[in-house]
């Protein structure tokens, strides 16, 4: 950690996560732990056809099983009017939108598809029984390969005679001007293979309906969205309906949406009277729960023989899978509004295509979209340097935007808040000394050991976001996604916070703490921090896109600060003083330069609650702000890897991990951290081990985790962090989030560093996952060209 | 987990467990470590009526010695194992099974009685040339590792048996090695190759080579132990007995590798596993 010396206040600290002590003692309460009297338990029975019609559906022996209560198909559920949401109306543009029920209707699309639900008195029955469901399936042809599915038959939706799912570009300057006065021009096929979210807690669900009244627990991100849409599809009132996310373990975009199995949860309830219960199994997760990235890119960039890159012209096939769900067209476009990364370029262009085809439907995973970019920018850089004879380092320097441009608007019209990439690179190569390297390199490769080095130079756009932007006229999403809070000061001096947030495992609960601790003078410790419930707060946006902080934690400052506004206003009637001359300093709100006459939170909060407040004041201590950012925020950051190559093998090992990250002022140092380690474990895994595969006739072959190859801490190096500062002005705070940040860079760093290792090898260019096989292919094929 | 119905009975002596076995027919099964059968009911791919867990069958942990070769107790555990350096290539071989929580528990008589093509055990059983005595309602019997391995999970322990122990040749002198490729250290082996090596001064007295997953069942790679007895254990003569190693094999190709690759990865096991052994 480079930022030396320790804050006055708690904002700024390494403080340990206050949310850890239950969970990692076995005291948190997940869905799955939770128990309503009379409860039922459902089990899906699921297409184990890629593509089908169903000529038939015969429930009667599981619903005559002992234990089961009734068997559902879609044809149950009529009285839900619409099916599944997908959230996304681009203006101008078209999307295909097959209907998706939470039950298939008459066809399945993609293996896992549901077809009827059992609901019966324990998970054992339930499970027995669906094995005693006789679905007829007539077989239809399957696509599972994108450039297939785009070209023609078979089609995954028949009534929309084509498998295009929409078309969508986003161009500044002119792409072809740029070519033009290109001295090179480098074209690759870069491929940003499907991968899962894999979630440590898998999804669940408990609906409670009693007459008038909708209680559903869920294992979500969104519990905002989903009250909303179980209110719409159920036909009840949005008052009537309660959505809790109780403790969630992780979600990596993953429970950003709304599932089929909320909604069939909830009608059942109401249809039987009774609660139901559904946990997921991890092998129901690695196939239905909806996946993400899966784009083929052909990729163009164009440089002066200077390394001054002209143009930037991206084309992405992007696999959408069997349905849209909630995002899903527009997660590729997340990428397109950063696809000049983090530098000058003039013209640069994103054309998107999405495709559906017999798999699991795509949509947010961790970095959603700004992976792929990044990969797809920084990749195709290193390319560029080395057709140029240029150093890696180098290029990106001749290209970044510079520190003294912010807030700096690229070709494409968005504007970024603020950067400073030199200052990134300059603290990475403090920690990397290349000219050592390449020297070490050298030696070694004569030794024949293959070590390669590889940057990743980025920016990313998060803390979603302005509505104007983001809402139906501007991008299209159906909604604002503005961020509440509301702060509660009790009558004790205690302080509730509750966002509109819904944080999964990140460690807002520490870090709103923190931040409301220093403007209360209170103890983050008396600061409790409520969220994922529908009745408890201000309706909220959720936690998704690194917004949380940006977007939520802002809500929460201002807030505060509405608070704090009132409570100057009492403490300085108190006092005999003015407000503006009270401050807050050591715990008491006093006067500016006479510290110890002063009132503690708690003596305020008891005038306020007695009511003997100022002439005018209303009683009681709680403030609410709804808080719409002017701008999205940009983090940055330079990351490096350094691998080895097993030359005879093609297994890769990554020996060291550097990231140097900026993403504004820090909350809490040890919060970013986490969020850099696991984020990079994420892209490191990408790039090296996981891959969900389908086989041609659309079986995944990846479904559970001995073949679904997550990176473990036997395979990872201890990483190097740190860190620059560079204030966002976007926000009081100046924060930007980080989410995302590590899962954003790590894919291509590391490609870089495997193709840097293998280049004497005669391999100029792989793509992910750079699996053994993979490589060993590569360089008997580099071997051969050479 | 979620499995189909079972019943469970965790007898107390070798007598009864067999027994149970009897009476439960072919749809009951021996529980050891659980480590396999677990997983494959949990995915319904194993739907046993009866389980016979054979914790508390007395007579069935331990390693001793005796007669030039280790007994092994049937329920004797991975980990166990890999701190019993005294096993030789064994040990080796069972410190790189799956993870620390899979050795606790996965037990030798559990995976040899299995017989996953890509467990790390047989082959090493192979090399030592060890023999497992099994015990059923007719009596005892010995079978000798090439023996064993039937089939892909197919093995030549009957219904009806348990396999109570392991006898294992103590390969004294010898210097042995294992590599095991895979993607990740917990991962099974995409291909791995276990070597045991007798030297006399630097010419190769004795060798031999063992394959995991190579086919349904482990393999001896004899053309390259013909090729490397008896020559001097030169790097060129271990390259070059190696080159052998994939004789006659025709792995499947799966997810992580080909035939091609799989060949081409048990030559360079077999050649770096040759290698190591004369260090160890
Ligand atoms: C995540 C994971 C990773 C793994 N990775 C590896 C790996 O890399 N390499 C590897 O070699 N193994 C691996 N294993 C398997 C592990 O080693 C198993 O534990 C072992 O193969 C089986 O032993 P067990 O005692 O668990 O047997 P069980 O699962 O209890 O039984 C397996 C089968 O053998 C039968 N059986 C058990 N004991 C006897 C007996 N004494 N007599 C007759 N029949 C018997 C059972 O009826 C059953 O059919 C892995 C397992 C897991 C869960």
């Amino acid at each position: 950690m480079s930022v030396a010396e320790q804050p006055s206040g708690n904002v700024g600290k390494v403080m340990r996560r206050k949310e850890d002590p239950p969970l990692i003692t076995g005291k948190g309460r997940y869905v799955d732990d939770i128990t309503l009297p009379g409860m039922l338990w459902a089990s899906f029975v699921r297409s184990p056809e890629a593509h089908a019609t169903i000529t038939s559906i015969d429930t009667s022996a599981a619903a005559a099983r002992e234990g089961i209560t009734a068997v559902f198909t879609g044809a149950d559920m009529t009285d839900v009017p619409a099916p599944l949401p997908m959230a996304w109306a681009p203006p101008g543009v078209q999307v295909n939108n097959p209907e998706h029920w939470a039950l298939a209707k008459d066809a399945v699309k993609h293996v896992g598809d549901p077809v009827a639900v059992v609901i019966g008195e324990d998970r054992y029955a339930v499970q027995d029984a669906v094995e005693d469901v006789f679905v007829d399936y007539e077989p239809l042809p399957v696509v599972v390969d994108p450039e297939q599915a785009i070209a023609g038959e078979p089609f995954v939706h028949d009534s929309l005679g084509t498998n295009r799912v929409h078309e969508w570009s986003l161009a500044g300057g002119d792409v072809e001007a740029g070519f033009a006065e290109a001295d090179v021009v480098v074209e690759r096929r870069v491929v940003n293979h499907r991968i899962a979210g894999a979630p440590i807690e898998c999804r669940g669900v408990i609906a409670e309906y009693r007459p008038g009244q909708l209680t559903l627990y869920s294992a979500t991100q969104v519990p905002h969205f989903v009250r909303l849409f179980m209110a719409l599809l159920l036909g009840i009132g949005e008052d009537r309906v309660r959505v809790i996310a109780p403790d969630v373990g992780g979600g990596f975009g993953q429970k950003l949406q709304v599932y089929g199995e909320e909604l069939v949860a909830c009608w059942a309830s109401r249809r039987l009277g009774v609660p139901v219960k559904w946990t997921e199994t991890r092998s129901e997760n690695m196939s239905v729960a909806h996946q993400g990235r899966d784009q083929i890119s052909r990729v163009r960039m164009g440089a002066k023989r200077d390394g001054t890159i002209t143009a930037f012209h991206v084309k992405i096939l992007a696999d959408f899978g069997a349905y849209n769900m909630i995002l899903t067209p527009l997660i590729p476009s997340l990428g397109a509004f950063v696809m000049g990364g983090c530098y000058k370029i003039p013209n640069v262009q994103t054309d998107i295509v999405g495709v559906f085809t017999n798999k699991c439907p795509t949509d947010a995973i961790r970095g959603a979209g700004r992976p792929e970019a990044t990969q797809m920018i920084e990749v195709t850089l290193d390319q560029v340097a080395h057709e140029l004879d240029m150093d890696p380092v180098e290029i990106r320097r001749r290209n970044f935007i510079p520190a003294e441009d912010f807030p700096a608007a690229t070709a494409t019209g968005v504007v970024y808040d603020s950067g400073n990439y030199d200052g990134t690179l300059d603290k990475l190569l403090e920690h990397v000394d290349v000219p050592a390297f390449r020297a070490e390199q050298e030696k070694l490769r004569s030794e024949g050991v293959y070590r390669g080095l590889g940057f990743c130079t980025w920016t990313e756009i998060c803390g979603l976001a302005p509505s104007r932007v983001t809402g139906p006229a501007g991008v299209g999403v159906q909604a604002g996604l503005w961020e509440s809070a509301m702060i509660r000061v009790h009558n004790t001096g205690a302080v509730t916070v509750y966002t509109g947030t819904s944080p999964h495992g990140q460690g807002l609960d520490t870090a709103f703490a923190q931040i409301v601790a220093d403007k209360l003078g209170v103890d983050p410790a008396v600061v409790e921090v409520v969220h994922g419930d529908t009745a408890i707060g201000p309706e909220g946006r959720n936690t998704y896109g690194s917004r949380s902080l940006a977007t939520g934690g802002e809500a929460v400052c201002k807030a505060t600060d509405k608070v704090v506004e009132k409570v100057k206003q009492i403490v300085a009637a108190e006092l005999e003083a003015a407000p503006e001359d009270i401050e807050v300093a050591g715990g008491k709100f006093s006067v500016k330069g006479s510290p110890d006459k002063g009132m503690a939170l708690a003596d305020v909060a008891g005038v306020a609650y007695i009511g003997a407040v100022p002439e005018g004041m209303e009683p009681g201590l709680e403030e609410t702000n709804f808080y719409d950012p002017e701008n999205f925020v940009f983090p940055f950051g330079a990351h490096a890897c350094i691998v080895d190559v097993d030359a005879e093998t093609g297994k890769v090992k990554v020996l060291r991990y550097v990231a140097v990250d900026d993403c504004g002022n820090p909350v809490n140092p040890l919060l970013i951290d986490g969020q850099i380690h696991g984020g990079v474990v994420h892209g490191i895994g990408q790039a090296l081990y996981e891959r969900v595969h389908y086989d041609a006739d659309g079986q995944l072959v990846t479904g559970t985790f001995v073949d679904y190859a997550l990176a473990t801490a036997a395979e990872l190096p201890n990483f190097e962090t740190d860190r620059t500062i560079t204030p966002s002005p976007v926000n009081s705070m100046g924060v930007k989030g980080v989410g995302e940040a590590g899962t954003i860079a790590a894919s291509a760093a590391v490609t870089n560093a495997v193709i840097d290792a293998l280049r004497p090898l005669g391999v100029d260019y792989i793509n992910m996952p750079l699996t053994p096989m993979r490589v060993w292919e590569a360089i008997n094929e580099g071997s051969a060209a050479s | 987990m979620i499995p189909a119905e079972f019943h469970y009975t965790a007898p107390e002596s070798l007598e009864d467990a067999i027994q149970a076995l009897v009476d439960g027919g072919e749809d009951a099964k021996l529980l050891a470590g659980g480590h396999s059968l677990i997983p494959l009911m949990k995915l319904r791919l194993a739907a046993p009526s009866l389980l016979v867990d054979l914790r508390k069958v007395p007579g069935l942990h331990g390693i001793e010695r005796q007669d030039g070769a280790f007994r092994v107790g049937a329920l004797t555990p991975h980990r166990k194992l890999e701190f019993s350096p005294e096993l030789g290539i064994v040990a080796k071989v069972a410190a790189v099974i799956a993870d620390p929580q899979v050795r606790h528990r996965g037990t030798i008589g559990g995976s040899l009685a299995h017989g996953d093509s890509a467990s790390d055990l047989p082959a090493a059983m192979l090399i030592t040339e060890a023999e497992v005595t099994l015990q059923g309602p007719d009596g005892q019997r010995s079978v000798t590792a090439a023996d064993l391995f039937l089939d892909y999970m197919t093995t030549a322990v009957g219904e009806q048996e348990v396999l109570t122990e392991i006898r294992l040749p103590a390969l004294d002198g010898w210097g042995s090695s294992y590599h095991k490729f895979n993607r990740r250290s917990e991962d099974w082996a995409m291909v791995a190759a276990c070597a045991v090596v007798k030297a006399n001064g630097s010419t190769c007295e004795d060798v031999r080579i063992g394959l995991t997953n190579m086919a349904a069942v482990p393999l001896r790679a004899t053309a390259a132990e013909d090729a490397l007895r008896g020559q001097e254990l030169s790097p060129e003569n271990i390259a070059k007995a190696a080159e052998l190693a994939a004789e006659g094999t025709d792995p499947p190709s799966d997810l992580n590798a080909s035939t091609e690759y799989k060949k081409h990865l048990a030559r360079v096991m077999a050649r770096r596993a040759i290698a190591d052994s004369l260090a160890a």
